[in-house]
C-alpha cells in the first residue's frame, strides 16, 4: 500500500445524509472479480442527473468527498471503496461513517476523516462558495485546509499509524503468527469443523 | 462488576491484544461468497500465501445465482464469471463450496445455522453486513470487507477494536399477528438507523427468550440495519435443542462438554452495558416502511408522515427525497398503497418459519391480478422441507411463483428484479433506493404482511382479509 502523508485536492461538496453503499455502488456493478474499474458505477444511480454534483465541471476532478452523516452503511461491500477510489477519491469527510465501510477504507486506504457536523457544513459551504477549490488534508497533523481555515479531524492512532507508513495489515498480523499458533493449540476439541463435510441425509 | 454476553465471546478470542492497537481476534468461523470473494483469494494469490484454515471455511454461491433453470449455464456473463471464480478458488484453496443446485446451498446465513457450523460463542464473519444474524445463537458474528476477508483467509485472525455494548430489553410478548420482523422494524424506527453504530447489540428480555431461533435470526440479521456491529442472544434451552442433532453439532462427550460451556454465555446479573433501550413488546403492531432507509417506517395502521413532522433538518430533507422517490404523498394511509410485488425470501424471512406463516395466510386464496408473488426459500433444503410440506402447492394455487434458493430479489444482482417506478412488499432487510432493482420502490414487511398484501393487493395485514 503506498504511505499516505498529505494530499491537496479539489473538495466535493455532497449534501446527502444516509448515501449507503447501495447508493455509493449499487449491485449490479459489482460483478468484477478485479478491484479495478469500478469508477462506472459510483454513485450511479445519480450520475444521470445533471444537478448531480460530480456533474459540475468544477467538481468532476475531486478527490475529497465531503459527505453528509452516516455516510457507507449498509452493504459490506468494500467495492463501494474501490468506486470512490477508482473515481479519484483520496478523502472522504464527514461526521459518521458506517462500521464496516470505515473498515474497509482503511485496509485499502482511503483516507477517513472525521469532524462535526458542524465542520461538515462549514467545509461545504466553502467548498461550494468557490466551486473546485482545492483542500489539503494532512495525515500527520490530523487537519485539513480550506481556505484560510485549518480544521482538526479525527482517525484511530493505529489506522493512521498504518497509512501513514503504508503497512500491510495481514504483514502485521503474521508477526503475531506464535501467537497464532499456540491459541490454536487450545481450541476445544468441540468447536465445528467445516471439513470433512458433513451432510444430512 | 460481571462481564456481558459479548465481553466473555470476546474476550475468550484474543489472541494479541496491545496498548493502542486494536485486539487481535482468533476467528473460528468464516463464510464466503462469491461477490466479496473473488478479489481476496487473488490477493492471496499475489502474496503467495495460501488459506491457513480451510477447514474453518465454508463457502457458498448465493448472491448472484438465477433462481429459475438452475441447471443450465448462467445466463448473465458477469454473474457467471463470478460464481466459475469462487468454485476455481474453492478447488484451487481446498475450501468446502455448496454450489448452486447442491441440497445445502443456499443464502450463506441459512446455510451455516442449518448446517450446524453456526454455535454458540464462536466469532464468525463473512464478507456480508447480514452475518449478525448468528449472533441469534450467541455467537459473536460480523460483516467484513474483502480486505478482511483475505486477512481472516491468511491468517484466521483479524484486528478489531473493541465495541461498546448495549442491551436491547424487550419486555411482554407480542400480540398475536405481530412477528419477530415487526418488532425490530419498529425498534430500529426508534432508535434510528445509526442508533447502534459502534455497539455490540444484545437482545433480551421476555419476549426474546420465548421467541424460536428463526425469530431470533431475524432480529439479529437486522442489527446491521441500526449501525450496530453485531447483535447477540444468549444461547439458551431452545438454542441447544435446534442445534442438537445437526450434522455439524458436537457429539458424545463432545457435545456434554459444548453444552457445560454454552450454558456460561449470558450477561452476569451485575454487569453493566454502556447504553440500554428498552421496547415493550405489548405495544407493537404489524410495522412497514415507507420511505428509503429501514428507520423510516410505521405501523401499518398509520399515514406516510408528513416531511415537516420531522424536527431535524437533516431527517426532513431525508423523508422528503424519500417521499419523492417512493412516489408516495403524505397522509396516505398506508394501507391504500397498492404494490406490484411481492417478494418472500432472504436471510432476514426466507427460512421454513417464514415460509409456514404466509402459506398458513394464502391458503385457499388468490394472489391479486395486479400482483407478482415471487417465494424463493433461503436455502436448497428449506426448498425442500417446504415442498415435503405441501407448502409449495399452497403458493402455486394461489399464484405466486416458487423459485430455487438464493438472495434473489432482496438485492436484485441476478434477473430477479423490480423495474423502475415498481413497488414492492419485501420481506427482506433493505429498501434503499435501487436496492431491488434500479428505480424499484420497496417497503419492508413481514412474511403475513407479505401474504396478505399479495392477496389484497395493498399493503395488509392478515386481519384485514
Ligand atoms: S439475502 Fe439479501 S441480505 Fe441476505 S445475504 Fe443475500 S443479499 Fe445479503
Amino acid at each position: 500500500m503506498d504511505k499516505f502523508t498529505t494530499h491537496t485536492g479539489t473538495a466535493v461538496p455532497l449534501r446527502e445524509s444516509n448515501v449507503d453503499t447501495d447508493q455509493i455502488i449499487p449491485a449490479v456493478y459489482l460483478k468484477r472479480v478485479t478491484r479495478s474499474g469500478f469508477e462506472d458505477g459510483l454513485f450511479a444511480a445519480w450520475r444521470n442527473a445533471p444537478d448531480f454534483v460530480l456533474n459540475n465541471q468544477a467538481y468532476t476532478k475531486g478527490s475529497i468527498l465531503i459527505a453528509g452523516p452516516d455516510f457507507g452503511t449498509g452493504s459490506s461491500r468494500e467495492h463501494a471503496v474501490w468506486a470512490l477510489q477508482n473515481y479519484g477519491f483520496k478523502v472522504v469527510i464527514g461526521s459518521r461513517f458506517g462500521d464496516i465501510f470505515r473498515g474497509n477504507s482503511g485496509k485499502a486506504g482511503l483516507v477517513i476523516a472525521e469532524v462535526s457536523q458542524d465542520v461538515v457544513d462549514q467545509l461545504w459551504a466553502i467548498a461550494e462558495s468557490e466551486p473546485g477549490i482545492a483542500f489539503t488534508v494532512d495525515l500527520r497533523h490530523k487537519t485539513i485546509e480550506a481556505q484560510d481555515e485549518v480544521f482538526e479531524f479525527a482517525i484511530d492512532d493505529y489506522t493512521r499509524h498504518r497509512l501513514l507508513e503504508g503497512l500491510d495489515d495481514i504483514g502485521l498480523t503474521l508477526r503475531h503468527e506464535e501467537a497464532i499458533t499456540a491459541f490454536e493449540a487450545k481450541r476445544p476439541s468441540f468447536l465445528p469443523k467445516t471439513l470433512p463435510a458433513r451432510v444430512a441425509d | 462488576m460481571g462481564k456481558t454476553l459479548s465481553d466473555k465471546v470476546w474476550e475468550s478470542h484474543v489472541v494479541h491484544a496491545a496498548p493502542g492497537e486494536p485486539d487481535l481476534l482468533y476467528i473460528d468461523i468464516q463464510l464466503v461468497h462469491e461477490v466479496t470473494s473473488p478479489q481476496a483469494f487473488d490477493g492471496l494469490r499475489l502474496a503467495g500465501r495460501g488459506v491457513r484454515r480451510p477447514e474453518l471455511t465454508l463457502a457458498t454461491e448465493d448472491h448472484n445465482t438465477p433462481t429459475e433453470n438452475i441447471f443450465a449455464p448462467i445466463a448473465d456473463p458477469v454473474s457467471k464469471l463470478q460464481v466459475d471464480t469462487l468454485r476455481a478458488n474453492a478447488a484451487e484453496f481446498g475450501v468446502r463450496i455448496h454450489s448452486l443446485g447442491d441440497k445445502d446451498q443456499g443464502v450463506v446465513h441459512i446455510i451455516g445455522p442449518q448446517l450446524g457450523i453456526t454455535q454458540p460463542g464462536l466469532t464468525m464473519v463473512c464478507g456480508d453486513s447480514h452475518t449478525s444474524t448468528h449472533g441469534a445463537f450467541g455467537a459473536l458474528a460480523f460483516g467484513i470487507g474483502t480486505s478482511e476477508v483475505e486477512h481472516v483467509l491468511a491468517t484466521q485472525t483479524l484486528p478489531q477494536s473493541r465495541p461498546k455494548t448495549m442491551a436491547v430489553t424487550v419486555t411482554g410478548d407480542l400480540p398475536d399477528g405481530v412477528t419477530p420482523k415487526d418488532l425490530v422494524l419498529a425498534l430500529i424506527a426508534k432508535v434510528g438507523t445509526g442508533g447502534g453504530q459502534g455497539y455490540i447489540v444484545e437482545y433480551r428480555g421476555d419476549a426474546i427468550s420465548k421467541m424460536s431461533m428463526e425469530g431470533r435470526m431475524t432480529i439479529c440479521n437486522m442489527s446491521i440495519e441500526w449501525g450496530a456491529k453485531a447483535g447477540m442472544i444468549a444461547p439458551d434451552q431452545i438454542t441447544f435443542d435446534y442445534l442438537k442433532g445437526r450434522p455439524h453439532a458436537p457429539e458424545g462427550a463432545d457435545w456434554d462438554a459444548a453444552v457445560a460451556y454454552w450454558s456460561t454465555l449470558y450477561t452476569d446479573p451485575d454487569a453493566v452495558f454502556d447504553a440500554e433501550v428498552h421496547l415493550d413488546a405489548t405495544a407493537l403492531a404489524p410495522f412497514v416502511t415507507w420511505g428509503t432507509n429501514p428507520g423510516q417506517g410505521v405501523p401499518l395502521s398509520a399515514t406516510v408522515p408528513n416531511p415537516s413532522d420531522f424536527h431535524n433538518p437533516v431527517d426532513r430533507a431525508a423523508a422528503e427525497k424519500a417521499l419523492a422517490y417512493m412516489g408516495l404523498t403524505a397522509g396516505t394511509p398506508m394501507r391504500e398503497i397498492p404494490v406490484d410485488t411481492v417478494f418472500l425470501g432472504s436471510c432476514t424471512n426466507g427460512r421454513i418459519e417464514d415460509l409456514r406463516l404466509a402459506a398458513s395466510i394464502l391458503k385457499g386464496h388468490k394472489v391479486a391480478d395486479s400482483v407478482r408473488m415471487l417465494v424463493v426459500p433461503g436455502s436448497a433444503r428449506v426448498r425442500v422441507q417446504a415442498m415435503s410440506e405441501g407448502l409449495d402447492k399452497v403458493f402455486t394455487d394461489a399464484g405466486a411463483e416458487w423459485r430455487e434458493a438464493g438472495c434473489s430479489m432482496c438485492l436484485g444482482m441476478n434477473p430477479d428484479q423490480l423495474k423502475p417506478g415498481e413497488r414492492s412488499a419485501s420481506t427482506s432487510n433493505r429498501n434503499f433506493e435501487g436496492r431491488q432493482g434500479k428505480g424499484g420502490r420497496t417497503h419492508l414487511v413481514s412474511p403475513p404482511v407479505a401474504a396478505a398484501t399479495a392477496i389484497t393487493g395493498r399493503l395488509a395485514a392478515p386481519a384485514d382479509l
